[in-house]
C-alpha cells in the first residue's frame, strides 16, 4: 500500500488542504440537495428542482481549476457550481425558498443561481441557450487582452440543439478562449442519449469544428481537476477554444416530479455503489493516509451543520419586499406612460 | 447649428461617432464588413476600425444575437445586426429569453446592453422577407424598442442606444434609407429613447405612425389639408415604453385617432395603441378607432398583389374620413 508522508495521494500534485476542500465541497452539495429534497417535500420549494446528486466531481473538480478571473455561466441544474465556488449555502437555500437573501432576491430560484461578484454570470434555463453567451464572454475577453477563460457548463441534451453548434462554430473561427464543459449524464430529462444523439460520445462533435476535445470519467474529482486544468491553459494561452465531455451519472430524477420510468432502479443502483464520486475519494484518502476517519467526519458533521443552518437561515428571511416587484426590468430610467 | 443628411447616413454618423468614442463598442452581424452592409449603412467601416471591431459573422443569427449578450455581460458593448428582421426569428430565444430578462432574472446583479440593429420593408422579396414583427419585440417587458423614421431620431436614438444601459432592439425601414432630414451638429447629440412627438398640428383627426407609415400619415395629412381636413400626425418614434399619454392628449383634442402601421392588424401594435387610448380617454372619443395595416396573407411576390398588402396614403386618406363620417357612400347598385 503506497503511503505518503506529505499527505498527498500518489501521482497528484494536489496537497492535502485542496484535497480536503474538494471532498467537502462535494458532500456540501450532496446534503444541500438531499435537505433541499426533503424541503421539497414539506412544501418550502417550489417549482421546478433539479438535483445534482451523483455528478458533484464534476462541478467541483472544474470549478476549482478554474482561476478567480475566469468566467462561468452553466445550465440550469446549478446549485453545485454555486457551491463549488464557495457561495454562501445559506443564501443559495434562500434562493430556493424564494426569499429576499437568496442569490437573485428569490427572482429566479433553483434554475437561475448568479453571483456577478464570482463572475458567475448565471444558470440558465433554456438548453443551450447558454452556449453562445460562454462564446461571447470568450470574446470579450479576447478583446480585452485579458487572460479570462469563458467556461461553459451543459448536458448532454444540449449537443443536439443548434445553439450548440453556431456557439462552438464561432468560438473555434474566431479562437476564443471557451472552455465547453460537457456533463454527460446519459440522459436529455427522460431520453437516452442513444434516443436523442447520433453520436453517442459527445465529445467527438467538436472535431467538426477543429476543436480540441476528450473524455473524462466525471465521477473521478480529480482527473476532473487535471483535465480542466490543462483544457483551461490550452484555452489561456491563446489557442482558442477546448472541448471536455465528463461522463457522469444523476442519481434522482430530472426533476422533482420525474417519475423515472425510463431508466432502471438496478442501473442507478450501479453506479450509486461502485461509481460514486464521493466515496471514491473517501477510500482514496484513507487508503493513501492522507486523512483519517476522524477527520473527514469531522467535515461531514460541519457540512450537516452548515446545511441546517442554511434552512434556518432560509426559513427565517423575509419574502421579497412587493415593492420591489418592477425593480430591474430597466436599467435606465423610464419617465413616458 | 443643424445639417440636412439621409437616415443612412445619420446612422453611418452615429455608428462611427460612438466607436470613436469608446473603443468597447463593436459591431457583429452578416456582411457588415467585407460587403458594407446589405444597406451600406457600414460601408468603408471594415477598412476604419478592422476586422476586430466591425467583425463578419456566419449567418447564425441566434450566435450573433447570443454572442452579443455575452459580449456585453463581459464588459463591451456591442452593436449586432440582424441583415432583416425576417431572420430575428432564429434569434429569438436569445432576445426573449436572455437579452430581456438577464438584468430582472439575476437581481439587477449586471445588465447586456446590447444594441440590435435590424431593418424591415418590403419590394416584391415575397413570404418571408417581407415581414413587419415590432410587435413580438415590443411585447417583452426589458427590452427598448425604437423604430426612428427621420434622420435626427435614427442618430440620437442609436447613440443612445450605445451609451445605455438597457437591451435595444433597433428597427429599422429598407424603404427610408434615402429620407432626408435635419441633424443637430455634434458628437453629443443623444435623444432620450422614449416619447412619441407630434410632427404636424392639426384639429380634426389625429393619424399615429411610425416607419414607413409616418410619411405615409404626413402625405395623408398634406392632401386631406386641402380639402380643409386637418390631421395631427404623431410620430411614435418608440414601441416600448410606449408613450401613450402623447396620443391621448392629441385625441383629447380632436376626438378621432387613426392608427397606420405595416404588419398584420391582429394583434398588432395597433391594437395595443387602440386599447391604451380607450382605457383613458373613451370619453374623448367621437368615432371607433380605426386601424390602416396590412392585408392578413402571407406577402406576394407580383407586384400589384403586393401593393394590394400594404397600407398606401389613399387607404389612410380613407381612413380619416370614414371617423369624420365623411366617407363617400358606396354607388348604388342597379
Amino acid at each position: 500500500m503506497t503511503s505518503t508522508v506529505d499527505g498527498q495521494l500518489p501521482g497528484v500534485a494536489l496537497p492535502k488542504s485542496e484535497l480536503l476542500e474538494m471532498y467537502r465541497l462535494m458532500v456540501l452539495i450532496r446534503r444541500f440537495e438531499e435537505v433541499a429534497a426533503e424541503q421539497y417535500a414539506l412544501g418550502k420549494i417550489a417549482g421546478f428542482l433539479h438535483l445534482y446528486i451523483g455528478e458533484e466531481a464534476v462541478a467541483v473538480g472544474a470549478i476549482r481549476a478554474m482561476d478567480p478571473e475566469d468566467h462561468l455561466v452553466t445550465h440550469y441544474r446549478d446549485h453545485g457550481y454555486a457551491l463549488a465556488l464557495g457561495l454562501d449555502p445559506r443564501r443559495c437555500m434562500a434562493e430556493l425558498f424564494g426569499k429576499a437573501t437568496g442569490l437573485v432576491g428569490g427572482r429566479g430560484g433553483s434554475m437561475h443561481f448568479a453571483d456577478a461578484s464570482k463572475h458567475f454570470w448565471g444558470g440558465y434555463a433554456i438548453v443551450a441557450g447558454l452556449l453562445p453567451i460562454a462564446a461571447g464572454l470568450g470574446l470579450a475577453s479576447k478583446y480585452l487582452n485579458q487572460r479570462r477563460v469563458a467556461v461553459a457548463i451543459f448536458g448532454d441534451g444540449a449537443t443536439n440543439n443548434g445553439a450548440f453548434h453556431e456557439a462552438l462554430n464561432f468560438a473555434a473561427l474566431w479562437k476564443l478562449p471557451v472552455l465547453f464543459l460537457c456533463e454527460n449524464n446519459q440522459y436529455g430529462m427522460g431520453t437516452a442519449v442513444q434516443y436523442a444523439s447520433a453520436v453517442r460520445e459527445m465529445y467527438r462533435k467538436a472535431c467538426a469544428y477543429d476543436i480540441p476535445a476528450e473524455q473524462v470519467d466525471g465521477q473521478d474529482v480529480i482527473a476532473v481537476y487535471e483535465a480542466t486544468k490543462r483544457a483551461l491553459d490550452h484555452c489561456r494561452s491563446g489557442n482558442g477554444p477546448y472541448f471536455l465531455e465528463a461522463l457522469t451519472y444523476r442519481y434522482r430524477g430530472h426533476s422533482m416530479a420525474d417519475p423515472e420510468t425510463y431508466r432502471s432502479k438496478e442501473e442507478v443502483e450501479e453506479w450509486r455503489r461502485h461509481r460514486d464520486p464521493i466515496t471514491r475519494l473517501r477510500e482514496q484518502l484513507l487508503t493513501h493516509n492522507v486523512a483519517t476517519i476522524e477527520e473527514l467526519a469531522a467535515l461531514d458533521r460541519a457540512v450537516e451543520e452548515a446545511v441546517a443552518e442554511a434552512v434556518r437561515f432560509a426559513d427565517e428571511s423575509p419574502d421579497p419586499d412587493p415593492a420591489t416587484l418592477t425593480q430591474f426590468v430597466y436599467a435606465d430610467p423610464i419617465t413616458v406612460s | 447649428m443643424a445639417r440636412e443628411i439621409t437616415y443612412r447616413d445619420a446612422l453611418r454618423e452615429a455608428l462611427r461617432e460612438e466607436m470613436y468614442r469608446d473603443e468597447r463598442v463593436f459591431l457583429m452581424g452578416e456582411d457588415i464588413g467585407a460587403y458594407g452592409g446589405s444597406y451600406a449603412v457600414t460601408r468603408g467601416f471594415l477598412q476604419e476600425f478592422g476586422p476586430e471591431r466591425v467583425r463578419d459573422t456566419p449567418i447564425a443569427e441566434l450566435g450573433i444575437v447570443g454572442l452579443g449578450v455575452g459580449a456585453a455581460i463581459g464588459g463591451l458593448r456591442p452593436v449586432v445586426e440582424l441583415m432583416t428582421i425576417n431572420f430575428s426569428l432564429l434569434a429569438m430565444d436569445q432576445i426573449v429569453n436572455h437579452l430581456a430578462k438577464i438584468y430582472y432574472m439575476f437581481n439587477g446583479q449586471f445588465t447586456a446592453p446590447v444594441v440590435v440593429r435590424t431593418v424591415e420593408g418590403f419590394g416584391q422579396l415575397a413570404a418571408t422577407h417581407s415581414q413587419f414583427f415590432e410587435n413580438y419585440f415590443a411585447y417583452v417587458p426589458g427590452l427598448r424598442v425604437v423604430a426612428p423614421a427621420v434622420p435626427k431620431d435614427a442618430k440620437g436614438f442609436l447613440k443612445a442606444a450605445v451609451r445605455g444601459n438597457d437591451p435595444v432592439i433597433f428597427i429599422e425601414h429598407s424603404l427610408i434609407y434615402r429620407n432626408r432630414g435635419e441633424v443637430p451638429d455634434g458628437e453629443d447629440f443623444v435623444l432620450p429613447l422614449e416619447g412619441a412627438e407630434v410632427r404636424r398640428e392639426g384639429q380634426d383627426v389625429t393619424i399615429v405612425s411610425w416607419l414607413r407609415g409616418y410619411y405615409l400619415a404626413l402625405g395623408a395629412a398634406e392632401e386631406l389639408a386641402r380639402a380643409g381636413i386637418e390631421c395631427e400626425v404623431i410620430d411614435l418614434r418608440v414601441l416600448r415604453p410606449l408613450d401613450v399619454e402623447t396620443i391621448v392628449r392629441s385625441v383629447q383634442k380632436t376626438n378621432r385617432l387613426v392608427i397606420v402601421e405595416e404588419g398584420w392588424k391582429s394583434f398588432g401594435v395597433g391594437a395595443e395603441i387602440a386599447a391604451a387610448v380607450q382605457e383613458r380617454a373613451l370619453d374623448y372619443l367621437d368615432a371607433p378607432i380605426l386601424r390602416v395595416a396590412s392585408v392578413e396573407v402571407p406577402m406576394p411576390y407580383a407586384r400589384n398583389l403586393e401593393r394590394l398588402v400594404v397600407p398606401n396614403k389613399d387607404r389612410v386618406i380613407e381612413a380619416v374620413r370614414e371617423v369624420l363620417y365623411q366617407r363617400l357612400p358606396a354607388p348604388l347598385t342597379r
